[in-house]
């Protein structure tokens, strides 16, 4: 058996840093083969991957099952969509803008929250979720329940945002950047000390760390990436929706997360990038592809009940020597 | 006697309509071995719940080193040096013997950049494991560090709880039935530990294995149904009529 901290392994990185290269090129080899509509999906992907990430942080590191993750994702695209609407285009003012609006909700729910546990927590943060997706489809001059939609794609100095293969590359850099950001996290000290709450909140306590602050902030840091999600997402479709705060999309990202790997750092990347692929692949050949869905879902719990990021570790572990 | 570490004050705490702890007040004084003794369901771990700061008493003071603690949370206690362990062991069970230490060694470090740091790796600070390592050989369990925790025998178990304590280095160590399941040959050897401890620091000692604790303790508290019967040395303790009718009857 293994110990329960997460631990940088160069393969893995090497691994992460040779996928990224590929998806890099995927653009230009999706224009060679005249595949020019799957770059715009694939963008999409990316974006679910780097929502999914940062709850996995919150849920894998943090051991906090947030069932509101929603909250952030949507507030980060009406942030940018509002933005617009009042003339600010700018990705440099509305995109930290979105961070900057999903860390302040964070800071408020999560400081509320996470005086519960387990299943309480579970509730209050759906609660606060759905109390931010009523109060988005009430509000007429955010066009209710149809969203609000955006004029064009945010400006992003010299880039053309509305070039669909430079916003995925946007998109990529972005989860890029978000996942070195959480390989350092985890691996340092605070990313150990969190690790360690999950593994044993009353000790810790005994052992002198201020175990909410820790969480509180944890929470926080993967709002904040969710909150740069939403604003990719607000772009992509230039929509904000009401159904990006919904509780099924908090259901959604959670399923992905599960999938993929709690607690694996490319866990939520990996769990987005199989339920998008799957969905898209199997919508093709059937209009039940819900059920067939749910299939896949059952074959994967079973096979690998720590997801699929811990099973291709597990597969990895077994070439690697044992320290 | 020298001046007091610890001084519990008057201190109350109710269940619902159960007292279980009815205005105790006692000090332990720095340096000494203090045993808190008393039978099942007297209060004692009650009260080591509002020490440490798990609880908060409905009524009375901690006074920890001059310093009203009584309305501070648990981790801030540690950080001014009292430290506890469990009676039912609290460790990190899927964590290394290695990564458990480091962590309470780690937590002493008090400066708000020290836990929060979020860049350089862990397993690079030669200084903390070394440290962690120099603890655990300490109690015995040097060579071992890659071990899980929760694999560990019962006895071993009982021996990390308490390094977990120690390696916060506080001037207080509450331990809680630092002995509780353990065999003859263990209790023995958690027996040598404390008295070898107990030349660095002041300890708070709820044990119920009576030959330990009149082996160990320079002064005794004995509680019985939530109150304090007497505070005194072991002899005086041995010798009280009440104690001998509640507690020490019903021993032998």
């Amino acid at each position: 058996m293994n110990s329960a901290i997460y631990r940088q392994s160069t393969r893995r990185r090497l691994l992460a840093a040779g996928v990224f290269t590929l998806l890099a090129l995927l653009p230009p080899a999706l224009q060679a083969f005249g595949q020019e509509f799957y770059i715009s999906f694939a963008a999409r992907v990316l974006i679910f991957a780097l929502v999914a990430t940062s709850l996995n942080f919150v849920v894998g590191f943090g051991g906090m099952v947030a069932f509101g993750h929603a909250a952030f994702f949507g507030a980060g695209a009406y942030t940018v969509a509002v933005l617009m609407e009042m003339g600010i285009a700018s990705a440099f003012v509305s995109w930290p803008a979105a961070i900057a609006v999903a860390v302040l909700l964070a800071h408020g729910i999560g400081f509320v929250s996470l005086r519960t546990r387990g299943v309480y927590f579970i509730m209050i943060t759906l609660a606060f979720a759905q109390m931010l997706y009523y109060l988005a489809i009430s509000m007429k001059t955010w066009g209710g329940d149809d969203g609000l939609s955006l004029a064009t794609r945010s400006g992003f100095g010299p880039l053309d945002l509305k070039h669909d293969p430079t916003f995925y590359w946007v998109a990529l850099a972005s989860l890029g950047l978000c996942l070195y950001l959480l390989d350092r996290i985890t691996h340092a000290r605070f990313g150990r000390v969190l690790q360690a709450i999950r593994e044993n909140e009353s000790r810790m306590e005994g052992l002198g760390y201020p175990v909410l602050g820790y969480k509180l902030l944890c929470f926080v840091i993967g709002a904040a990436m969710a909150g740069l999600a939403g604003a990719l997402i607000a772009n992509h479709g230039q929509l904000a929706s009401p159904n990006l705060l919904q509780w099924t999309q908090s259901g959604t990202l959670l399923v992905m997360v599960i999938v993929g790997g709690v607690g694996a750092l490319y866990g939520g990347a990996v769990g987005a990038v199989v339920l998008l692929l799957a969905e898209e692949v199997l919508a093709h050949y059937t209009t039940h592809w819900h059920a067939a869905l749910g299939l896949i879902l059952l074959l994967v719990v079973f096979r690998a009940p720590k997801g699929i990021a811990a099973w291709v570790h597990g597969l990895f572990a077994r070439g690697e020597k044992h320290e | 006697m020298s001046e007091s570490l610890l001084v519990i004050d008057g201190v109350s705490r109710h269940f619902g309509g159960v007292t279980a702890l009815a205005e105790v007040s006692f000090s332990v004084a720095a340096g000494e071995v203090h045993a808190l003794i008393g039978p099942n369901g007297a209060g004692k771990t009650t009260l080591i719940h509002q020490i440490s700061g798990a609880q908060r008493p409905d009524a009375g003071r901690i006074v920890f080193s001059g310093e009203d603690l009584t309305a501070l949370p648990m981790h801030t206690r540690v950080q001014r040096g009292m430290a506890r362990s469990w009676q039912i062991t609290n460790v990190f069970n899927r964590l290394t013997l290695l990564d458990n230490v480091v962590l309470a060694v780690k937590g002493r470090q008090r400066d708000w950049g020290s836990g929060f740091r979020f860049w350089q790796p862990v397993d690079d600070e030669q200084a903390l494991i070394d440290e962690a390592r120099g603890w655990l050989a300490e109690v015995g369990l040097g060579g071992r560090e890659r071990t899980l925790a929760g694999s560990l025998a019962h006895g071993e178990q009982r021996q990390l709880e308490v390094v977990l304590a120690l390696a916060t280095k506080p001037k207080l160590l509450l331990l809680d039935e630092p002995m509780a399941g353990t065999g003859p040959e263990e209790s023995e050897r958690m027996v040598a530990l404390i008295g070898k401890l107990a030349r660095h620091v002041t300890i708070l000692l709820v044990e119920h294995d009576m030959d330990a604790v009149f082996r160990l303790a320079d002064r005794i508290s004995v509680l019985v149904g939530g109150r304090l019967v007497c505070t005194g040395l072991p002899d005086e303790v041995r010798a009280h009529p009440e104690v001998r009718r509640a507690y020490l009857g019903e021993a032998a």
